[in-house]
């Protein structure tokens, strides 16, 4: 096996397959589309879901990517992903097929087309950049909404403070599969992320990275602070960098679990609403997770 | 050579499906269409048929999958009924907008509320508005020549839309009759590989699909599919007759006149029903009565002007519909009156309702409409929505 | 490198003109972002390094590297977020307020 060369950005490719795009000024999520594109290479296909991402690049007649692209129905990332892959696998046409969505699509509407695409076993890539909340349609809740986090549909009213649940394990669900390979990533460590692109375009077999994405507009953050908050989440455990691969689990990077998440926190509005008790849970929330993490997967 | 087999409407489907070749099949089971598709996934473990055979876990799934696979100009089928179809609805005009040549059957069966397993077709007109060509089949002859026309209807340049092929569920998917299937080499010549249009996604011009259209030219899009979706209608007349060319089978293009051309009384049929319609006026004749048959093969689009002129000269004409829209009509019985007024032909025209969650539209149920059309004078006032073989009184 | 051009926004007086179904070129670019700036950043060449952290945080792709090896923005295309000046590691870009 080759090892693969060392993936940053002066060797990733200088052509950009993303362009013109109107996304919101500092967003994440199409800075980890723009960078797994330049990984995933210009004659791979694309889907990607009624969200941010296809609201932003498929207005008529502007077309920001470069390569061959669809929107699918919101539920059908996956779904349609395959297709593309079997009929171009029946064409004897040897090109990757590549899903992008956000956290609704992948873990609400699309998870059960995801499941069943991973099940198939069917190469081909799903990439789901988490923002944490359905933006496209102004802030609701999702099923990666973390715990405390004001959306609209959770707003931080008298009684109920913002979001009650924490994330939905997606990386795991998806783990639980026996995918070929899956990874967690953060737009905070870029390098890390494209390498995981790369294991996943490397992969036999459908592989998944879930990349932590922050939204200025539906977080609250001032836009030139994207990477930042990005990079301090993984730093103070609040989000993790993870693999499976080979049917094991491996952590990248490990925290520091005794600093403050309020650093994190009070850079957005969306938890600005927070009180010492609930940042405490915040901090339990943490520290349940990483036991466990560290139990299982060191 | 073709040979004679002894198949129900399912595997009729199947065999026709298998000659065509599709690059990918993906479809999930649901009574009474699983014959189809359980033919169809044998084919392909069997190594009869070389495709793609996608085992997905939804319906929604199965038409998603059909819409990746056909965008990137692979030849695709899938079937379903009922629930399924009202399932995968959001992908059916998703399909249709695009452009993209899927083919799919439908088992006609009854919707829930309450739950019910036997034929009507309710499911398809739920979706008569999806942009799709419907197409109604009467035996399992039908069904097997009309999926390998359905794929050179839908991939005809001057088309380019999904095509759904209609049988009525049990009645015509579970009934074996005797089937000429064609050989391989004859239905390659009629129908050669897909040839995927320039709209498609490919590696020489890379394409943006199923894209945004703001109000700033939405509308324009939508009115040039309806204005092409005609098409359908002329094409697959070209089809009917090309196909009687080759393989000495025609079916009248989009409706099917029978014993028509100096009828006093006609029955609008779809699907199975047909046949039993024929076995009464075929009688009625034979007693001088004028009886006469227009099969509707194609409801969408709709074929307006061959429908005026097949029953111009008729003095009553009766709309079979095995489906309500509630609140109002049998959907055809709509379809069918807009036409003729559209036309200004004031004919009476009544709407018999029947065959709702399987009920049988018996001979005599027929004889009774015929009876009903040659009594009724515009004169009379009667209740132009009627139904058939109903247990208890109205 | 910048690698692509600015097309024409197509003639659509007749629906002809329409594409076949919901489909269009990609990369098929016919306007700009310019306009949604406030700020917009200004990379001082004469001190930049050239260690392509701008360019690779850029989420619209507006950073190029060019001839010289150093990088320059493309203002028609550069939303003016401010990444790539919390970011740069010499702290060679200003953040400079548009003239309205």
């Amino acid at each position: 096996m080759s090892q693969p060369v060392k993936i940053n950005a002066r060797t990733i490719t200088k052509d950009e397959y993303f362009y013109g795009h109107k996304a919101c000024g500092g967003c994440g999520e199409s800075l980890a589309l723009r960078l797994a594109l330049k990984v995933i290479g210009e004659d791979a296909y694309l889907s990607l879901p009624a969200g941010c991402m296809a609201a932003v690049s498929f207005i008529y007649p502007n077309m920001a990517f470069k390569q061959n692209a669809i929107i699918t129905p919101f539920a059908s990332t996956a779904a349609v992903a395959t297709g593309v892959a079997a009929g171009l696998k029946a064409l004897n046409k040897n090109k990757l097929s590549v899903g992008f969505a956000g956290d609704g699509g992948t873990a609400d509407i699309g998870i059960q087309a995801l499941s069943g695409a991973i099940d198939r076993g069917e190469k081909f890539i799903y990439i789901c950049t988490d923002n944490e909340a359905y933006m496209n349609t102004g802030i609701q809740k999702s099923g990666l909404t973390p715990f405390g986090a004001s959306t609209t549909t959770t707003p931080a009213g008298k009684v109920i403070r913002g979001n009650v649940k924490p994330k939905k394990n997606m990386f795991e669900i998806v783990a639980a599969h026996g995918i070929a390979y899956a990874a967690t990533a953060s737009v905070g460590y870029l390098e890390d992320f494209m390498m995981k692109v790369q294991k996943a375009k490397e992969a036999n077999g459908p592989a998944y990275i879930h990349v932590f994405s922050p939204c200025p507009t539906g977080w609250g953050h001032e836009s030139d602070k994207t990477i930042e908050i990005a990079k301090e989440v993984v730093d103070n455990g609040l989000w993790y960098l993870a693999e499976f691969e080979n049917g094991k689990f491996k952590l990248n990077k490990t925290p520091k679990l005794d600093s403050d998440v309020r650093l994190y926190l009070n850079a957005q509005s969306r938890f600005k609403h927070l009180t010492d008790d609930d940042i405490r849970e915040i901090e339990a929330l943490r520290e349940e997770k990483w036991e466990r993490l560290i139990k299982e997967w060191s | 050579m073709s040979r004679n087999a002894f198949l129900n409407g399912n595997e009729a489907v199947a065999y026709g499906v298998k000659l065509s070749r599709p690059n990918v099949v993906a479809a999930y089971p649901i009574t009474p269409q699983t014959k189809a598709v359980e033919k169809i996934s044998s084919f392909v473990q069997n190594g009869e048929l070389d495709c793609e055979y996608m085992h997905v876990e939804s319906e929604h799934s199965a038409m998603a999958c059909s819409i990746g696979a056909s965008s990137v100009g692979a030849r695709t089928f899938t079937a379903t009924s009922s629930q399924g179809l009202l399932y995968m609805a959001e992908c059916l005009p998703y399909a249709s907008g695009a452009r993209l040549p899927i083919v799919m059957m439908n088992a006609n069966r009854s919707l829930a509320t309450p739950w019910n397993i036997y034929g009507d077709q309710m499911d398809t007109m739920f979706l008569l508005n999806s942009g799709w060509v419907q197409i109604f089949v009467e035996d399992a002859q039908e069904a097997l020549d009309v999926t390998i026309q359905s794929f050179k209807l839908a991939e005809d340049v001057r088309v380019m839309a999904p095509v759904m092929v209609n049988l009525d569920g049990f009645v015509l998917t579970h009934t074996y009759e005797k089937v000429s299937i064609p050989s391989q080499e004859a239905v390659d010549q009629y129908l050669p590989p897909f040839k995927p249009s320039a709209h498609m996604m490919n590696d020489e011009e890379p394409m943006s699909m199923c894209i945004t259209a703001g109000n700033q030219h939405n509308m324009e899009f939508k009115i040039k599919q309806h204005q092409e979706l005609f098409n359908a209608l002329h094409v697959f007349e070209e089809i009917d007759h090309s196909f009687n060319e080759k393989f000495g089978r025609s079916y009248g293009g989009v409706l099917e006149g029978y014993q028509n051309e100096d009828a006093d009384y006609l029955l609008v049929t779809t699907g199975s029903v047909t046949g039993t319609a024929r076995v009464v006026v075929d009688e009625l004749r034979s007693k001088g009565v004028k009886a006469g048959i227009i099969k509707l093969r194609v409801v969408r689009p709709f074929p307006k002007e061959a429908m005026v002129r097949s029953v111009a000269g008729a003095k009553a004409i009766g709309i079979i519909d095995k489906n309500i829209s509630f609140g109002y009509e049998g959907t055809i019985y709509t379809n069918v009156n807009s036409a003729l007024l559209q036309r200004g032909l004031n004919l009476i025209t009544l709407n018999f309702i029947g065959g709702i969650g399987g009920r049988d539209i018996t001979k005599q149920n027929i004889e009774e409409m015929f009876e009903k059309l040659s009594t009724v004078s515009t004169s009379e006032a009667v209740d132009a929505v009627s139904y058939y073989n109903v247990r208890c009184s109205l | 490198m910048k690698d692509f051009k600015r097309v024409p926004v197509p003639t659509l007086e007749r629906l002809d003109q329409y594409p076949l179904g919901s489909s269009c070129k990609s990369f098929h670019i016919t306007d700009m972002n310019a306009g949604w700036r406030v700020f917009k950043p200004v990379i001082d060449k004469d001190k930049c390094v050239a260690c392509y952290r701008c360019y690779l945080v850029c989420p619209d792709g507006a950073i190029h590297q060019s001839e010289d090896g150093k990088f320059e923005i493309d203002y028609d295309y550069c939303k003016g977020c401010g990444i790539c000046a919390n970011e740069c590691k010499v702290k060679v870009i200003e953040m400079v307020k548009e003239a309205k």
